[in-house]
């Protein structure tokens, strides 16, 4: 991933500064609850929506697990519709490809669509180190590029910032780019939409090649569709002479009626729109129509090794709506940028560690950012059952065992830092297969029950600050079993 | 090794434990959710989708074929439209008599010559109710995608009832997935501000739909 996420502190230490920034915290819960409910409404409108949301789990359940089938099906309809189809097998030989056609294409610049996976191999770094500039063209995008900031949220990924943060970040920083704000830029959202539109026109309709991923990919016809709000998308897939397009190998369907489904799931549990301003969708090129020249870049990054595990590789379902991180209790205190990961939130907290494995302190740590509450796994759109991905992510970590990385297969070694958590494990494993120094034990603990403090000593006063310890009742349950037979015989 | 044999290898291993006789496409995945929600006469679908354009902020006419040449020059007029974009295959009689100049989608026009017109008619290839979508498919009468997004002002032309459906399914079945398509739901808009919708940002900022029966 990109190189400003590399050395990020563990979750925990990156969420303590986030939760005590109050203007990040009224952001974010502002923002969330306005979508939350909006999402309720939109979802709500549709009577089906469970055999939606059932019929999306199992097209993508089905696409994963025959996966080679589909992506070598998908190759032959691109490039029989005139597309020309590259694999990358991680972040750098995806960047390597898409520098090499826009060189091959003699520009030095390119406008780009919002995309996760081009955010996810850092391209604009890489094509800077090229002598290529990349333009963003999606608002938030532009906002994040402009304020030299890091994207916090998958579907607006200024979500931490404020109407008056964006207009001072246009004020200043719009005409190191190009065409300045215009004088006088208040901060209501329709004069910085209009202030984003007059920045961004001049480079649209000079733009010679332009960047995309894809929201889906169909197999069956080779057919690309990206969902967005704007017209950015529809400038920078229709305007150019050259379209490169790096897309997830995730992201494919088998056949065209697949997009049925997600085309009613994916907008109301993203914008909480019955349907999205704009959806393109492009089979190839088209004579006279739009780019001259379409090239897909097909990437793995880590999705093949995701794919590998048998509970983790549902996260592969994931269509990128975004609604988890609106629900999550944990994101709205914390905030993007405490995941270290372009994938905030619930599900950024099992894909980061799968994609990246697990080896660097904020990954391992990531599958404890959460209190399985479990409300992410009820909004997702396909299903993808995050608590039991996380508590699966949590094992890996403490007890280490086989996992998959860049192909092979290798072992993990328990993480450090847990030592105490086994500890405790072991001793209870211990005590639970010797009965006797059990009971002894627990009519130890009742008869001192007086005596216990209210608080843990040393380490454990952390976890005993913000909650009671439970009481230890006055007799061992299995004492009382033995006496009252459960209490059938009256006795109490 | 190319790195297509490199990720199919690595994808097959992944999948070592799918058994071969795995069941197939058709049996895997569910249809059992509703080809149309609810159920309406087709004049109720008309009123649907008028309706769902509205929320999301298109202006609705509705006029018969003698009342729409008036109509459209009455909406450029109102504008203040002085070029206006026409595809090849837009009907002559939508834009009959003295108005704007029409404006021919050239390929050699540049983008920056697109963005000097100020509207921009066309036809479609399907509206769908439950959505306030319009669906351009590239027909003649509908033009390239750019004549359609680069102007301010949109005005689209749906034949009701025969090009409006219900549903997305429905819009789907009758789409050929091979053209170029643009769904349109409403004006441009962003929720990228605080997640609160706004209209207006690089699409055309005015979509006027004008039902034809």
């Amino acid at each position: 991933m990109t190189g400003t996420y590399l050395g990020m502190p563990a979750f925990p230490k990156a969420a303590h500064d986030a939760v005590h920034d109050p203007v990040l915290r009224g952001n974010l819960r502002h923002a969330t609850h306005t979508i939350r409910a909006k999402r309720a409404r939109a979802v709500g409108e549709l009577s089906d929506w469970a055999a939606l949301r059932e019929a999306g789990r199992r097209i993508k359940d089905h696409t994963l697990r025959h996966l080679d089938r589909y992506l070598v099906q998908l190759e032959e309809s691109v490039t029989a519709a005139g597309g020309t189809v590259h694999w990358a097998a991680d972040a750098e030989e995806a960047n390597r490809i898409v520098a090499r056609l826009v060189r091959e294409s003699g520009e030095s610049e390119v406008v780009k669509v919002k995309s996760m996976a081009t955010q996810e191999t850092g391209l604009n770094e890489a094509l800077e180190a090229e002598g290529i500039r990349a333009y963003e063209t999606d608002l938030a995008e532009l906002i994040v590029q402009l304020g030299k900031d890091r994207p916090s949220h998958i579907l607006v990924p200024a979500i931490h910032r404020n109407r008056g943060e964006i207009r001072d970040i246009f004020r200043t920083e719009m005409g190191e780019w190009g065409r300045p704000a215009p004088e006088g830029l208040t901060d209501t959202p329709a004069e910085l939409a209009e202030a984003a539109r007059l920045h961004l026109r001049e480079k649209f309709l000079r733009a010679k090649v332009g960047v995309s991923g894809a929201n889906f990919m169909v197999a069956e016809t080779g057919t690309l569709v990206v969902v967005e709000s704007e017209g950015n998308g529809r400038m920078c897939l229709t305007l150019p002479e050259t379209l490169i397009s790096v897309v997830g190998i995730e992201k494919v369907v088998p056949t065209w009626r697949d997009l049925e489904v997600f085309l009613q799931t994916l907008p109301r549990s993203s914008t909480a729109e019955r349907m999205n301003p704009y959806t393109s969708m492009w089979t190839g090129t088209t004579d006279g129509d739009g780019p001259r020249a379409f090239h897909l870049v097909l990437l793995d990054n880590g999705r093949t090794d995701t794919l590998a595990d048998r509970v983790g590789r549902q996260a592969l379902r994931c269509i990128r709506c975004s609604a988890c991180l609106n629900v999550c209790p944990v994101y709205e205190r914390a905030g993007g940028h405490a995941y270290g990961s372009v994938y905030p939130g619930p599900i950024g907290a099992i894909l980061s560690p799968q994609l990246r494995g697990t080896a660097s302190e904020i990954d391992a740590s990531l599958p404890y950012a959460s209190s399985l509450c479990g409300a992410c796994y009820e909004v997702c759109p396909v299903a993808i059952d995050i608590p039991e991905v996380l508590v699966h992510l949590r094992e890996r970590v403490v007890e280490g065992g086989p996992a998959v990385r860049q192909g092979n297969t290798v072992v993990l070694q328990p993480a450090k830092g847990h030592a105490a958590e086994r500890a405790a494990m072991r001793a209870a494993r211990w005590a639970f297969t010797h009965p006797g120094a059990l009971r002894t034990g627990q009519r130890l603990a009742s008869r001192t029950r007086r005596l216990h403090p209210c608080a843990l000593p040393g380490p454990g006063r952390a976890w005993s600050g913000t909650r009671d310890l439970p009481a230890v009742p006055p007799e061992p349950f299995r004492d009382w079993w033995q006496r009252t037979r459960g209490g059938k015989d009256g006795a109490k | 090794m190319s790195s297509r044999e490199r990720i199919l290898g690595r994808v097959r291993r992944a999948l070592a434990d799918v058994p071969a006789d795995e069941v197939p496409y058709e049996e895997a995945v569910s249809r059992d959710y509703l080809r149309e929600h609810g159920r309406r006469t087709t004049g109720e679908t008309v009123e649907l989708l008028a309706e769902n354009l509205v929320d999301y902020r298109a202006v609705v006419h509705r006029c018969d074929a003698e009342e729409l040449p008036l109509l459209v020059l009455r909406l450029l007029a109102e504008r203040g439209s002085q070029e206006v974009l026409v595809p090849p295959g837009l009907p002559p009689e939508w834009l009959a008599g003295a108005g704007p100049v029409r404006v021919h989608d050239r390929a050699a026009d540049t983008a920056g010559r697109l963005d000097r017109v100020d509207s921009v008619v066309t036809g479609c290839a399907v509206a769908i109710a439950e959505t306030g979508t319009i669906v351009l498919d590239g027909s003649p009468d509908q033009g390239r995608r750019r004549i359609s997004l680069v102007p301010d002002h949109h005005i689209c032309v749906v034949r009701v009832p025969d090009q409006v459906v219900s549903s997305v399914p429905q819009a789907l079945e009758r789409l050929d997935p091979t053209r170029p398509l643009t769904w349109i739901s409403g004006p441009s808009a962003t929720s990228d501000i605080e997640l609160d919708r706004v209209e207006g940002v690089h699409g055309p900022r005015t979509l006027e739909v004008i039902l034809l029966g």
